[in-house]
């Protein structure tokens, strides 16, 4: 058991302050709150306590024991047996804010070459050492583009097929400010150009998503023309499995790319811890929140790495930051590192290709099976939406009956898309899965 | 420390040359010593914009801090310092002279009452110390 503190030192603390007891501390609580009893089981052995947890953890299903094909931006890839192996070397995986550069060279050698990745593949200038996720990295950099117009801009344009919880957590951000959010109740079919009478001398950021969150992806170049036009900045959250194969952001105007990290070497592990991912041009690394890492030499002439550009940060600039969160996921950074450098330029086409070829596989079959329509003709990545005869939950549970955990109910998100279904094919899927995936379907269809 | 005699002090360390009904603004030989190497430095107004005093016109960011540059006194803006972002450690070798940051025209003369004069600034650093 850990005690902070002795009972001498206690008393010792008491009487400097001049208070009687520790309960003494808890006066302004209300009585019947002060102590409430509990109520909790008797302690178990560690045994015990281990055999319990065990149950739990049985209960649930995982993406190991099922056919996944649930994606709705976490994905289900195969990670190399390395990652893990590097991430819990002790000198990474008990670290917490080691910034120090004189005895953390590794830890900051490893978020620079992480930043070093993140700029090769979205084709970026400048990467930060990474947010908490794809969520929070959209939201800053609604909080970047307010503060690089000096809060004289304040609307906000976000596609309908922006991920729901990225536009949800931006909302959360912009909560009690005077910031206006516009252009994501447009219909869920709607293509990128439906965006651009949303755009006036007031808009400071336009977001979409590439591939969107229903797969699909569209060349964003006309709209990114016409943002730069009325002035504004353009942010691309983008799945960065998918730039394996696509043409990077910068391509078609980007000023920022964000993306949720996950798929490159991050377990689902019901939903976090994961990666956000921000990457900006040159001309707003001082606008740019977050933790940066840059490469210099130290007295000796020795290459060293050091953390950079702090001033930009809210424990320098208070409260004119950018953002008040500094904090970087660094130990997932880490992970997707290594991932990145372990698959390479060539591997991460292959996997990329891999989905692409197994989603159109799946597609394919799906479309043919009476019932079932495929719900938009664009060209897509890895994930699709299909128009049920049934409603998705229901089909779900016939899924999972037979293994399969079944895709993504939109109707949950999107009330006009009752009874479609979104789902997603990873190189983890075989013919064989999509084959029982495509048979269980046409199961419920015939019923 | 200089200090020159022909120029209008605030306690944030900005300075003004007034002549006539236009001022030129930057900060002082103390400001710039303080922050040290300064790299960084963004005009956060524009030509044609009316700012109020003690409004932020400049962001200045040096090897360890950020400051910003209040305006003096109240007025529109008729010409920004351009070359100043390319060369921001003018700010350390000619604080008074190639480093001037805004013109501007003012109209409320009774503003600069507020302000220091040299030997006022010398002490008002004096005495902060």
């Amino acid at each position: 058991m850990f005690f902070p503190h002795t009972p001498a030192e206690e008393k010792a603390m008491l009487r400097a302050i001049g208070v009687g007891s520790l309960e003494d501390l808890f006066q302004a609580v209300p009585a019947a709150h002060r102590f409430p009893e509990l109520k909790l089981p008797p302690a178990l052995s560690e045994m015990e306590a281990l055999a319990e947890m065990q149950e739990l953890a049985y209960a649930n299903d995982t993406a190991r024991d099922l056919v996944c094909f649930l994606g709705a931006g976490a994905y289900n890839h195969y990670i190399p047996a390395a990652v893990d192996s590097i991430l819990r070397r002790g000198e990474f995986y008990t670290a917490y804010t080691p910034y120090q550069p004189e005895i953390s060279q590794g830890t900051l050698q490893a978020i620079f070459d992480y930043q070093s990745l993140i700029t090769a593949l979205t084709g970026m200038d400048v990467s930060n050492a990474s947010h908490y996720d794809g969520a929070t990295a959209v939201a800053e950099a609604v909080n970047m583009a307010y503060a690089n117009f000096r809060g004289k801009r304040n609307r906000f344009v976000l596609s309908p097929a922006l991920h729901p919880h990225y536009r949800d957590v931006v909302r959360t951000y912009s909560h009690d400010s005077s910031l206006q959010l516009v252009g994501d109740d447009l219909e869920p079919q709607s293509d990128p150009a439906a965006l651009i009478p949303f755009i006036n001398e007031q808009t400071a950021l336009v977001v979409v998503q590439y591939p969107d969150f229903f797969g699909r992806i569209y060349d964003f170049s006309a709209l990114g023309e016409a943002v730069h036009r009325a002035g504004a900045l353009f942010a691309v959250a983008v799945n960065p499995i998918a730039l394996g194969l696509l043409k990077p952001p910068n391509e078609f105007g980007a000023d920022i790319v964000t993306g949720e990290g996950q798929p490159l070497g991050i377990p689902l592990s019901f939903g976090g811890p994961y990666l956000g991912i921000f990457a900006t041009r040159k001309e707003y690394i001082r606008k740019m929140s977050g933790r940066l890492v840059g490469e210099s030499v130290d007295n000796r002439g020795q290459r060293a790495y050091v953390l950079t550009l702090t001033a930009r940060e809210q424990h320098i600039r208070r409260e004119k930051a950018t953002s008040n969160i500094c904090t970087n996921q660094g130990l997932i950074a880490l992970a997707s590192a290594v991932y990145m450098s372990l698959v390479g330029k060539a591997g991460l086409r292959q996997v990329s290709e891999l989905c692409y070829q197994k989603a159109h596989y799946a597609a394919r079959q799906i479309g043919r099976l009476p019932g079932y329509k495929l719900w938009s003709q664009v060209p897509f990545f890895h994930e699709f939406v299909v128009q049920c005869p049934a409603p998705v939950d229901e089909i779900n549970e016939h899924l999972l009956d037979h293994g399969i955990l079944g895709g993504y109910d939109l109707g949950k998100d999107y009330p006009a898309l009752p009874d479609h279904m979104m789902i997603a094919v990873t190189e983890m899927n075989s013919k064989e899965d999509i084959d029982l995936l495509v048979d269980m379907l046409a199961e419920v269809s015939n019923d | 420390m200089n200090i020159p005699t022909d120029l209008k002090y605030t306690k944030n360390d900005e300075w003004i040359k007034v002549d006539g009904s236009t001022g030129t603004i930057g900060i002082t030989d103390h400001a710039q010593e303080a922050l040290s190497d300064i790299v960084f430095v963004e005009v956060v107004v524009g030509v044609g914009d009316e700012v109020n005093q003690g409004d932020t016109c400049v962001v200045v960011e040096s090897v360890k801090a950020a400051a910003d540059v209040y305006m003096p006194v109240s007025g529109k803006v008729l010409e920004v310092n351009e070359a100043l972002p390319d060369s921001p450690e003018t700010i350390n070798s000619d604080p008074y002279g190639a480093a001037w940051m805004l013109k501007i025209d003012f109209s409320d003369t009774s503003q600069l009452d507020g302000l220091m004069d040299a030997a006022g600034y010398e002490k008002y650093l004096q005495e902060k110390e």
